[in-house]
């Protein structure tokens, strides 16, 4: 009697009984008023009260049903008000189908231990009611240094946070198709990151939204990472002109020699560039025979030169060396490719993360451009990783700090990670090898069944904007408990600013409408949370070592 | 609140069980289709429903002839021979449909059946009211079906539509019944559509 006293005082919101179902599909729950069925959505959350403990779980269909078909055939008049009382909730009723997630347990000892995922299910005739805002809080902790606050739950004021430390433990992805909100939902992640500082962040930022001001769909400009944090974000550009037309304060114009560009760099371009299998192994050779300088000899010298100089090693078609030759080629536009760079990019990239400085690079005039994206943020990514390979092995060998958690920002991920080319990419590997070497993606993209299913499966947290390809849905769920019932939920979420999130970071899917972004007021919240005192004592203590 | 004298209007002729038959002491006073009734069958009273109502000749094997091709009026039959009202009798089939024992109301069979010559009392509105509290005899009404030759939707609309009358919330009343029955009669949504027509007027 006494454990269902907090359930008790809310009958109002009662919906109905357990009246059948599995663990694994789900429960039939039989709503106790039709009335109550347009009330009801799809993506909700109910408990149930079971016996030893309190379930939550989602709403993820609606039905109608009815005791005899017989009806259907002679419908009865439910304008007559007496017929509807009486019938609506007897052989005509509503039916719900949820997906329990989580257990929230009676028993004051396990109140200290949390939400636990469901591993049994309420018996019988359990009843079942709308999710109180307590409910949903408990379940996901209250927005702290630890907690991101990301959006609220449909219909409700409770705060949906994301658990940091697990967020930053793994690889993350956010989906949707075109206009949905990827991107602002990121702008909202990276800040709160940067705010709380437990990571540093590496933002290929390929449209050029996330450093400086941009403007959104609706006409309004919005502020972007450095403007929120000036001091904890470098804006690193590929193009200075573009940079400095748009105000953009830059802190270091990225220059690429291309004594720096190596055979791998350009084997994931190979459909890009269109070069053929025995294109690439030319470029192998090419690198064999030159060395670092390679790129820039077989640019500028003739054809025939370059077939005469490498005829002591191996036989070449002259046809394929014009063809490999008219490929490359394509890489002169790319201005921020030189001969010979002035400073290495790579080492001052590193000095800033080491500093725990956040690093968004734009690509100014390369906006769009797939072949300098994927070029740019493959060979850095891959220098930058090694640099972390390394000190983490020091530091295993305890001769050096671990370095900070570093996460890295890409947009059209499929690009990097499709399964053609994701066993080669960095980011494949990144992907796969989870935070073994403190590094992880957040990976942004609007095609997500193109991305290599394994590079899928190591994704932690999901969060995803409305799609309605079926191969993109069925990617972005694989793997997931409920799987036929999420993907119902993910293609009724609306146009915009709304997400089914779900993995390590939260203790069930949920979906929220996440959080307005662009508003002056949506600003003054960063800044409230600061990095904790004992990672600012460690960060002064990098600067003395400079 | 004044003690009310019980109704005196019958004795039990035959029982069992399931139900008993009942003379009425006056000539066609039979309480009416679908009205509760008591019996008092120490230590317990049985409440039933009249269900079926006959009238008929006292010798089962003389039937009466007709008389009235004279009269202008059917009392002046009565008038003339007055005999008749003593050669015929109104009976009652009665449904039993729970017991009172030390106060407390059961919905279900009692132990005993009627005693033959036990009297049988019209039941006062307080007790209709008290009785219908429960609605667990609609199902002991439906399990009588076929035994009687009044079909079970009738009985089961006109006991409604009696204990109806006692509730002061008497639409709710026949809300919640109409629910119970829904229940009940859901594989029978024809039988269940009958009954519902006849109470919803109410
Ligand atoms: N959290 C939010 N706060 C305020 N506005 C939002 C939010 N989410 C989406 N919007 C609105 O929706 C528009 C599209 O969002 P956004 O640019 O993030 O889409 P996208 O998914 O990144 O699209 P694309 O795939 O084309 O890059 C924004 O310009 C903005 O007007
Ligand atoms: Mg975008």
């Amino acid at each position: 009697m006494n454990k269902n006293m907090h359930y008790e005082e809310q009958e109002d919101l009662r919906l109905g009984i357990v009246t059948g179902g599995s663990l694994t599909r789900g429960l039939d729950v039989k709503l106790d008023n039709t009335d109550l069925i347009e009330d009801v959505s799809v993506g909700t959350y109910v408990t149930i009260a079971g016996e030893r403990h309190h379930f939550l779980g989602m709403i993820t269909d609606i039905s109608l049903e009815m005791v005899d078909p017989m009806l259907s055939i002679n419908p009865p008049d439910l304008s007559n008000p007496f017929l509807s009382r009486v019938l609506n909730g007897t052989i005509i009723y509503g039916k719900l189908h949820i997906l329990p997630q989580l257990t929230l347990s009676g028993s004051a000892a396990s109140l200290l231990e949390g939400p636990q995922q469901v591993k049994t299910i309420p018996s019988h005739f359990a009843m079942v009611r709308q999710a109180s805002e307590q409910d949903i809080a408990r379940a996901f902790g209250e927005e702290d240094e630890k907690h991101i606050y990301i959006g609220n739950p449909l219909d409700m004021e409770t705060k949906v946070c994301l658990d940091v430390s697990r967020l930053i433990e793994r690889s993350n992805g956010i989906f949707g198709k075109s206009g949905t909100g990827k991107t602002f939902l990121t702008r909202i992640l990276l800040a709160e990151m940067v705010q709380r500082g437990n990571a540093v962040n590496l933002i290929f930022d390929m449209h050029n939204e996330y450093g400086w001001m941009s403007t959104s769909e609706s006409g309004y400009e919005v502020k972007a990472l450095k403007q929120l944090f000036p001091s904890r974000v470098a804006v690193f550009t590929l193009d200075e002109q573009s940079s400095s037309r748009r105000g953009v304060s830059t802190d270091f114009v990225v220059e690429i020699g291309y004594d720096e560009i190596e055979p791998e760099d350009i084997s994931i371009l190979q459909e890009t560039l269109n070069i053929t299998d025995k294109g690439i192994e030319l470029v192998y050779e090419l690198h064999e025979h030159y060395g670092k300088k390679w790129l820039d000899r077989f640019l500028s010298q003739s054809v025939q030169e370059t077939q005469e100089e490498l005829e002591q090693r191996i036989e070449v078609h002259r046809g394929t060396l014009q063809a490999l030759r008219r490929s490359l080629s394509q890489l002169k536009r790319l201005h921020f490719l030189v001969s010979e760079a002035r400073q290495n990019s790579v080492a001052s990239l590193l000095a800033y993360l080491n500093r725990k400085m956040n690093v968004v690079l734009e690509f100014g005039r390369y906006r769009d451009n797939i072949l300098a994206y994927v070029l740019v943020a493959n060979m850095l990514t891959r220098r930058i990783h090694d640099s972390y390979v390394r000190r983490k092995e020091q530091a295993m060998g305890e001769s050096a700090d671990e370095p900070v958690p570093l996460i890295i920002t890409i947009e059209e991920a499929h690009k990097f990670l499709n399964s053609s080319v994701a066993s080669q990419t960095i980011f494949g590997t990144i992907a796969r090898e989870m935070r073994k070497y403190n590094v992880t993606l957040l990976v942004i993209d609007q095609r997500p069944g193109s991305i290599d299913e394994e590079v899928m499966s190591q994704i932690g947290t999901k969060m995803s904007c409305l799609l309605d390809n079926e191969k993109d849905i069925d990617s972005v769920l694989t793997g997931i408990h409920g799987k036929s019932d999420l993907k119902v939920v993910l293609s009724r979420l609306e146009t915009k600013q709304q997400a089914l999130i779900f993995g390590h970071a939260v203790p069930m899917p949920i979906v929220v409408r996440v959080k307005t972004y662009g508003t002056p007021d949506s600003y003054e919240h960063y800044g409230s949370i600061t990095p904790t005192r004992a990672k600012l004592e460690t960060e002064d203590i990098d600067d003395l070592w400079g | 609140m004044g003690i009310e004298m019980p109704l005196k209007v019958a004795e039990v002729i035959e029982a069992n069980t399931t139900e008993f038959t009942a003379q009425c002491y006056e000539l066609y006073q039979a309480p009416p289709f679908g009205s509760l009734v008591k019996t008092s069958t120490a230590p317990v009273e049985i409440y039933g429903i009249i269900y079926n109502t006959t009238t008929g000749s006292i010798d089962p094997g003389r039937r009466p002839l007709a008389r009235g091709k004279e009269e202008s009026k059917e009392e002046d039959i009565y008038r003339i021979h007055p005999q008749f009202s003593s050669l015929f009798r109104t009976e009652c089939n009665v449904l039993v449909v729970g017991y009172n024992e030390e106060g407390r109301i059961h919905h279900y069979l009692p132990p005993h059946p009627a005693h033959i010559h036990s009297f049988v009392y019209q039941c006062s509105d307080e007790e209709v009211y008290q009785f219908s509290q429960s609605l667990d005899f609609l199902s002991l009404i439906l399990a009588s079906q076929g035994k009687s030759p009044v079909p079970v939707e009738e009985l089961l609309a006109a006991s409604l539509r009696y204990a109806s009358r006692t509730h002061p919330e008497r639409g709710e009343f026949l809300i919640t019944a109409g629910r119970e029955l829904t229940l009940l009669l859901s594989k029978e949504v024809n039988c269940l559509s009958t009954i519902l027509k006849r109470i919803q007027g109410e």
